[in-house]
C-alpha cells in the first residue's frame, strides 16, 4: 500500500467529494485493483493515468457501481461519496448513478432524437413536471455541453447523425442533464480528432466549476492540460497521487517517472 | 493451396509479367468462384424444378368441370323424395330426369341413358337436398344449379383422363365421353374457376370435386393465434430474462443447452408429448386447433427464444451502458432501449417460427388433426378453438393419401395455397425488418 502524500491529506480535509479506502476489485480470480485509497476533491479535475490494463477504468467504474453489471466482478473496501458508503446494501445503484454521471470512451448516443437523448435521464428521474420545464432542462444541459448553438435548430434530428465530437459533447450534456455531482469520464477523447478533443477539453475545464470531474486518459498531455490532480496506476496499484504539476515535473516514484517519460507502458 | 510461406526466393522481374505463384493464386480464386456459381446454379435448378412441378400439378385444382342446369322441384316431388329410404338417390333421379328432358328439348343427338348421366355427375343428390331443405321457399320455382361433374369428367377436361385410359373403368365409359363433348358444346358442362376449393370444406373420399381447403385454413388460423399468443410473450420474456437478468451459473447454462437441444427435437416427439399431456392427461378436446396450437407452441418456443436472444445480443453494450449511466434501472434499460432496438429481429424470428409451425404436419398426426373431415366452418371464436378441425398441411396429407386421382391434384393445389401463406408471412417479416431497423 502506498502512503498518500502528506500535503494532499491536508487539503483533502477541506473539500473531499469521494473517499476510497483499501479498495480491492476481483474479476473472478484476477485481482484487478489492489489496495487503492484515494481522495477525490470537489471542483477539481482528477486524471487517472497508467498503461493499458492497469485498472484505472475498472476503478473509475467502481465509483458509480457500473461494475455491478459484470457478474464475476467483486468489490471490497469502502468508497464514500459525501460520507455515504456507495456499496452499502441500502444504496440503490440507480440513485447513485443519477448523482454520479458517466461519459464513455466511445460516443454512445441513444438512437433517438437529440432532444430525447438529453430528456431521457430527467424523465426517468421525474425532474420535470411539464414540457416547458423539460425544455428548459434540455437547453441548460446542451448549453453546459457546449453544443447548444450547433443543435438548437434540429433538436428532433437523430443524435446518431452528429459528428463524433458533437456526439461526445451530446453524451456529456446527457450526463449533466440529471444534475450529477460527480462526472466520470472514461477516455472521452480517444475516439475524437484533435479539434473535437480540444473542444471537449475546454468543456471539461468549464464543468469543473460545478462538479468533481474524474477523467481516465491515455494521453499524458491531456492529463497535464486538463487536470489539477493526477493518479498514476500501474498493475492494479495506485502508485502515486498528487498535484498534476508535481507528478509531471517531480514524480516521487521511479515507475511514474518511467511512464511519463515513455519508458514503460 | 493457399499457404503463404515466405521462404521462397524474392520475386524477380517486372511487375507487368505475372509470375507462377501469382498465377496459381489467381487460378485458385477463379476455381473457388466457379464452385460457388455451380452451387448456386444447382440450387436454382432444383428451385425451378420444384416450382414448375408444383404449379403444373397444382393449377388444375383451381378449375372444376361443372354441370350448369336449371332445375325445378315441385312440392309433391319434395314430399315424395323425403318419404323415401334413400333420399339423396331420389333427388338424384329427379335431377337426372329433368336434365334428360332438357337435353331432349334441345335436340342433342346423343343417347340420354340415365345411367350415363349419373356417371357424369358428382354428388348431386345431397347438394340438391341440402339446398331445398335450407331454402324451402324455393320449392316450385326454377333454381339454377352449378354442380360439380364427376372426377373422371373433370379429369377429361384437364387432360388427366383420355379415351385411351378409360378402358376397363367402371366409373366412366368411353361412349360417355361423346355425351360429355356434346354437353360441353351445348354449354351445359363447363370448366370454371373452383371457388369451392379455396373456401370450401373437405369432402368424402369419392367426391374430389367438392373438396376445398377453406375450413382447414381456418383451423390453421386458429392454431397460429394460439401459437402467437403463447410463444411470443413466453419466448420474449424468457429471452430477456436469460440474456439481461439471469446470473451466469450452472443452472442457466443447463437451461441454455436444453433450449438449443429443444430446437433440434423432431416435431413428432412434440406431437406425442401433446397427445400424452394435453389430450390423455388434461382431457382437452381431440383434433382441436387449441391442442394443435399448444403443441406447435412447444415447437416454436425454442426458435423464438434463440432468435430473440440473438437480436438482444446484437444490441451494442454501449447502449446499455449509456442508459445505466444516466441512472436507468435494469428494467428501464431493457424496455426503453434494448428491446426497441431488438424488435425487428424478434419480429422476424417470430414470423419465421410461425411459418415453420404453419407447415408442420407430424405433430398434428398424433393429436388427431389429420384425417378428420371438417365439413363446416366453426360457428364462432370459441368453437374455432375447440371444435375438431384440420390444418392446411394435414389436409394436404389426407388428400395425398386418397385413391382418387382428383385428390392428388387437390393436394398439389393445397400446397400452392400453403406456399402463398408462407411467402406472405416471409414478405411481412422482411417489410417489418426494413421498417423498424434502426442504425446506431
Amino acid at each position: 500500500m502506498y502512503d498518500i502524500p502528506h500535503q494532499i491529506q491536508e487539503t483533502a480535509v477541506t473539500d473531499v467529494k469521494i473517499k476510497a479506502k483499501d479498495v480491492q476489485v476481483y474479476y473472478g480470480d484476477n485481482h484487478a485493483i489492489k489496495d487503492v485509497s484515494v481522495e477525490i476533491e470537489n471542483n477539481t479535475v482528477t486524471a487517472f493515468i497508467g498503461p493499458s490494463g492497469c485498472g484505472k477504468s475498472t476503478f473509475l467504474r467502481c465509483l458509480n457501481r457500473m461494475n455491478d453489471t459484470i457478474d464475476i466482478c467483486r468489490v471490497e473496501g469502502d468508497i464514500l461519496i459525501d460520507g455515504d458508503d456507495i456499496y452499502d446494501k441500502r444504496v440503490d445503484p440507480v440513485q447513485l448513478r443519477a448523482k454520479v454521471g458517466m461519459v464513455f470512451q466511445k460516443p454512445n448516443p441513444f438512437p433517438k432524437s437529440i432532444y430525447d437523448n438529453i430528456a431521457y435521464g430527467p424523465r426517468i428521474h421525474g425532474m420535470a413536471r411539464n414540457k416547458a420545464e423539460l425544455d428548459e432542462i434540455v437547453e441548460r444541459a446542451l448549453r453546459r455541453g457546449a453544443i447548444w448553438d450547433e443543435v438548437k435548430d434540429r433538436l428532433q434530428a437523430p443524435g446518431t447523425g452528429l459528428s463524433g465530437g458533437q456526439q461526445q459533447r451530446l453524451c456529456i450534456a446527457r450526463a449533466v442533464a440529471t444534475e450529477p455531482e460527480v462526472l466520470l469520464m472514461d477516455e472521452p477523447c480517444s475516439a475524437l480528432d484533435p479539434i473535437a478533443t480540444a473542444q471537449v477539453e475546454e468543456l471539461i475545464d468549464e464543468l469543473r466549476q460545478n462538479y468533481a470531474v474524474v477523467i481516465v486518459t491515455h494521453s499524458m498531455q491531456q492529463a497535464a492540460r486538463v487536470s489539477q490532480k493526477t493518479a498514476f496506476f500501474h498493475l492494479g496499484n495506485l502508485v502515486e497521487y498528487d498535484d498534476t504539476s508535481e507528478i509531471f515535473t517531480n514524480p516521487e516514484d521511479s515507475r511514474t517517472e518511467s511512464y511519463i517519460t515513455g519508458r514503460i507502458g | 493451396m493457399t499457404d503463404a510461406s515466405m521462404d521462397s526466393a524474392p520475386v524477380q522481374g517486372s511487375l507487368t509479367t505475372v509470375d507462377a505463384r501469382t498465377r496459381k493464386r489467381n487460378a485458385a480464386e477463379k476455381r473457388f468462384k466457379a464452385y460457388g456459381l455451380v452451387a448456386i446454379m444447382i440450387g436454382l435448378f432444383f428451385l425451378v424444378v420444384l416450382a414448375v412441378s408444383i404449379l403444373r400439378s397444382g393449377i388444375p385444382a383451381f378449375t372444376q368441370a361443372e354441370v350448369r342446369v336449371e332445375f325445378t322441384l315441385t312440392q309433391e316431388q319434395f314430399d315424395e323424395a323425403e318419404s323415401q329410404m334413400l333420399k339423396t338417390k331420389a333427388y338424384e333421379n329427379l335431377f337426372i330426369a329433368a336434365l334428360q328432358s332438357q337435353l331432349e328439348e334441345r335436340g342433342l343427338e346423343v343417347s340420354f341413358d340415365p345411367a350415363a348421366i349419373e356417371r357424369l355427375l358428382g354428388k348431386t343428390g345431397s347438394t340438391i337436398r341440402e339446398h331445398f331443405r335450407e331454402n324451402p321457399n324455393q320449392i316450385g320455382t326454377p333454381v339454377f344449379f352449378n354442380l360439380a361433374a364427376s372426377s373422371r369428367v373433370d379429369g377429361y377436361f384437364k387432360g388427366r383422363v383420355t379415351r385411351d385410359t378409360l378402358v376397363d373403368s367402371r366409373f366412366l365409359e368411353v361412349s360417355d365421353l361423346d355425351l360429355v363433348d356434346a354437353l360441353a358444346d351445348a354449354g351445359i358442362i363447363v370448366s370454371a374457376f373452383n371457388w369451392n376449393f379455396i373456401t370450401g370444406s373437405d369432402s368424402g373420399v369419392d367426391n374430389p370435386g367438392g373438396a376445398g381447403i377453406g375450413v382447414s385454413v381456418i383451423g390453421s388460423f386458429f392454431m397460429m393465434l394460439v401459437v402467437l399468443a403463447l410463444s411470443l410473450p413466453i419466448g420474449v420474456a424468457t429471452s430477456i430474462y436469460l440474456e439481461e437478468f439471469a446470473p451466469q451459473n450452472w443452472f442457466t447454462d443447463l437451461i441454455e443447452v436444453n433450449i438449443s437441444n429443444l430446437a433440434a427435437v423432431p416435431s413428432i416427439v412434440f406431437g406425442i408429448l401433446g397427445l400424452a399431456v394435453f389430450i390423455q392427461f388434461m382431457h382437452l378436446p381431440q383434433s382441436a386447433p387449441l391442442v394443435g396450437g399448444l403443441v406447435l407452441t412447444l415447437m416454436t418456443l425454442p426458435t423464438i427464444i434463440i432468435s430473440t436472444r440473438a437480436s438482444l445480443k446484437a444490441v451494442p453494450p454501449s447502449i446499455r451502458e449509456a442508459a445505466l449511466g444516466v441512472g436507468a434501472s435494469k428494467m428501464q434499460t431493457v424496455f426503453h432501449h434494448v428491446l426497441p432496438l431488438a424488435a425487428p429481429g424478434i419480429l422476424t424470428g417470430t414470423i419465421i417460427g410461425l411459418a415453420q409451425a404453419l407447415g408442420e404436419t407430424a405433430p398434428l398426426l398424433l393429436i388427431g388433426m389429420v384425417g378428420f373431415i371438417a365439413r363446416a366452418y366453426p360457428e364462432g371464436v370459441v368453437s374455432g378453438f375447440i371444435d375438431p378441425n384440420s390444418a392446411m398441411p394435414a389436409q394436404i396429407y389426407t388428400w395425398a393419401a386418397r385413391a382418387d386421382a382428383g385428390f392428388y391434384e387437390k393436394a398439389w393445389g393445397g400446397i400452392i395455397i400453403l406456399l402463398i401463406f408462407l411467402l406472405t408471412m416471409n414478405i411481412i417479416a422482411i417489410i417489418l425488418r426494413r421498417r423498424f431497423e434502426r442504425r446506431w
